[in-house]
């Protein structure tokens, strides 16, 4: 293993969505500062939205929404646990950012007026703006890169961030998935933006790469994050996804919904009210499941040629484009069928759900120089607008804090043990292979911590992860690209361990599926209206605690509190 | 122990006599976020060394020549 020693004075971590807009928005502010973009895979086609995306889903835009009637709606959605400085933090800078990707290329549709055809999807407001081209994002990240003059190192595997004496970031390491070559990089501050932790359940295809997130996004972040010390929040608040059985795509109901395609049980009726995803819309789909009137399907048969036409063009072409040759095969022509969905394994993602690694409104983490933006930081339901808009604040605000830092000496001793831990599995003979690690781990995250949760199976599913942390020391790689995989297991195993005990430590019931705790039922806000955070403690054991609810910025009132609580369709309305 | 080899068959697949990467072309390999791709250095053509596949398509559509078609891997088909 070659040692590579860099110095720059910001490492952005991941180049997918937030990470290059990190970059970006850093030079703008300071041309001089040097920065790195390092991404494990390469930054022209890397990410959630590596083949474009089929539109935004939470578009604050004037005229159609308000920042307030935001916070608002993600309050309300998340069952009032959001530090709402930050949910505004990106409500405020979400149509700057939509008139700057504008600028720069992006083709959002828009009315004949020339405004921006908003469409209501979610339960209150109306935020969702198609793209019907939205297949050029990366291209157009990678155009602003260049301009820019952001340098990126492609195919380097993040694994930990370090910091020094006076508890801030001072060095970023890892290594290169093909030659296995050791990365030192000296910094003064880091961007983590390494999206979900989307390989932590396994798809019930079997088939391990076949999950909804972008698989390169494993949970290396959040762990990464909670090696450094940062806290992270929330993780109990699991994402849990209605998708496409077996393709485990979105079935997207989000882009049919304004054409009129929707949710529905095996009778081809309407069972929930709002296609919108939440804990709550997961658990009736749960319930449908339950009881007997399943399987559930997304229903578009009932469309007319020309909605079908223009649905099939939007989601056969951006996204996830080899959607159209599933349903091909097996002959499923939304013309005259249903599709066929089903409950995704859970992970960790704020871009849909709402945990993850502890950021204010600042992008800061709890850790001195380290910021965090995008699927894997905490701020609830982001997307991909909130990944280009919290990008945009660790950029700008990572610069100003580098301002006046001077790099400190790196612990030469924690590089050293990072580099033995990197290279063991290199040097090994035989052993496990990472494939079995990885795959045992998922199947066991499937059979004990998928909702709803039971203390008993949760304590078995600990013991078992026990046993697995043991015998992932003993696994060999033949390849660098092995021993990417290896370093991925490990990723997989903290983040299935973090799940599993914030789930025990919030003894209530909360956001409808994601955290649906049989031992406690009810939802219990005298004693759990708190955040949970979760970090490293002083014996190096994982800790919990809680963290008060930051005081409102925008008022809920009784009527709205519970809106996302009434999803489930009137019986009457239903026979309708 | 041993290591034994399990075979599947690679959802990925490359036309050879469309297969430009003995004129230099690793497009496909280096746009896979999984970086599964990899070019054979005995018969000079692109192929999918590991079977982890997000069937997301980079590979197929950058390829300047058509050379690669992507097939839902079969597990999940
Ligand atoms: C199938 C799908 C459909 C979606 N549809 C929509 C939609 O229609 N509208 C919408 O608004 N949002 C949508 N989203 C959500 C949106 O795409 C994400 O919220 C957003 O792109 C997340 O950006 P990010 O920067 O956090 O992560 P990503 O863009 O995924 O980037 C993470 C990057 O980190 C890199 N990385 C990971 N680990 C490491 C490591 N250890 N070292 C170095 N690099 C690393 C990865 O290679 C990747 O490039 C969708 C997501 C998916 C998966
Ligand atoms: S991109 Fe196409 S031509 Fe180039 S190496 Fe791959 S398969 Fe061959
Ligand atoms: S479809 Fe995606 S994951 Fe599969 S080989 Fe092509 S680029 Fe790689």
């Amino acid at each position: 293993m070659k040692r590579i020693d860099l110095q720059y004075d910001l490492v952005v971590i991941g180049g997918g969505t937030g990470g290059p807009m990190a970059a970006v928005k850093a030079k703008e502010r300071n041309p001089q500062l040097k920065v790195l973009l390092v991404d494990k895979a390469n930054v022209k086609r890397s990410g959630a939205i590596s083949m474009g995306m089929d539109g935004l889903n939470n578009a604050v835009i004037p005229g159609h929404a308000t920042p307030e009637q935001y916070v608002k709606e993600i309050t309300v959605a998340n069952d009032g646990i959001v530090d709402q400085e930050a949910v505004m933090a990106y409500a405020a800078g979400s149509f700057d950012m939509i008139q700057e990707l504008d600028r720069w290329g992006v083709k959002f549709e828009k009315d004949e007026t020339g405004d921006y055809a908003v469409r209501k999807v979610h339960h209150l407001g109306s935020y969702v703006l198609p793209m019907p081209e939205g297949h050029h994002m990366k291209k157009i990240l990678y155009r602003q890169l260049k301009r820019g003059r952001v340098e990126v190192t492609n195919r380097v595997v993040v694994t930990r961030v370090l910091t020094g004496a006076d508890g801030a970031v001072n060095a970023v390491l890892g290594f290169d998935c093909r030659t296995a070559d050791f990365y030192v990089i000296r910094c003064k501050a880091a961007v983590i933006s390494t999206g979900a932790a989307g390989r932590i359940g396994l798809p019930a295809s079997g088939y391990l790469m076949g999950t909804y997130e972008n698989p390169t996004n494993c949970g290396d972040g959040h762990a990464m994050a909670y090696h450094a010390g940062a806290d992270l929040a929330n993780l109990e608040c699991f994402q849990i996804n209605p998708l496409i059985k077996d393709y485990n795509g979105p079935a997207c109901a989000y882009v049919t919904g304004p054409f009129g395609g929707f949710t529905a049980n095996s009778k081809g009726e309407r069972f929930i009210e709002c296609d919108y995803w939440s804990g709550q819309m997961m658990l009736e789909f749960h319930r449908e499941l339950q009881s007997g009137n399943g399987p559930v399907f997304l229903k578009l048969d009932h469309l007319a040629e020309e909605t079908i036409g223009e649905i099939e063009h939007i989601l056969h072409t951006n996204e996830r484009p080899s959607r159209g040759r599933f349903h091909e095969k097996r002959g499923n022509d939304y013309r005259s069928e249903m599709v066929e969905m089903h409950i995704s394994e859970i992970g960790f993602c704020s871009g849909h759900s709402a945990s993850g690694i502890h950021v204010n409104a600042r992008g800061e983490t709890s850790v001195k120089g380290l910021y965090a933006a995008g699927d894997c930081a905490s701020v609830p339901h982001n997307y991909m607008l909130g990944a280009f808009v919290y990008g945009r604040l660790c950029g700008e605000n990572a610069a100003e804090y580098c301002d006046g830092r001077n790099p400190l000496a790196v612990d030469e001793d924690a590089v050293e043990a990072e580099r033995a831990r990197i290279a063991a599995p290199l040097g090994r003979g035989d052993g496990l292979t990472p494939f079995q690690v990885e795959y045992k781990t998922r199947r066991l995250v499937n059979d004990y911590l998928q909702p709803p949760k039971i203390t008993r199976k949760y304590e078995i599913a600990l013991r078992r992860f026990d046993e697995i942390r043991e015998d992932a020391l003993q696994m060999s790689a033949a390849n660098p690209h092995e021993l990417m995989r290896a370093m991925e297991a490990h990723s997989i195993l903290d983040c299935a361990e973090m799940a599993a005990r914030a789930s025990l430590f919030r003894t209530e019931s909360r956001w409808g599926l994601y955290h649906h705790y049989v031992d406690f039922p009810e939802r219990n806000d005298a004693d759990w209206f708190c955040h949970s955070l979760l970090s490293k403690g002083a014996d190096g054991a994982m800790s919990l605690r809680k963290k008060a609810v930051e005081p409102y910025i925008v008022a809920i009132d009784e009527q709205e509190r519970t809106a996302y609580q009434r999803l489930r369709v009137a019986p009457s309305a239903a026979a309708a | 122990m041993t290591i034994a080899i399990t075979p599947t068959q690679a959802p990925v697949a490359v036309d050879e006599d469309k297969c430009i990467a003995e004129k230099g072309c690793t497009v496909c390999v280096d746009v896979c976020p999984l970086d599964v791709l990899a070019i054979d250095l005995v018969k000079k053509k692109a192929f999918m060394q590991f079977d982890e596949c997000w069937y997301c398509l980079p590979c197929e559509t950058d390829c300047p020549t058509g050379a690669v078609q992507v097939s839902i891997p079969y597990l999940l088909r």
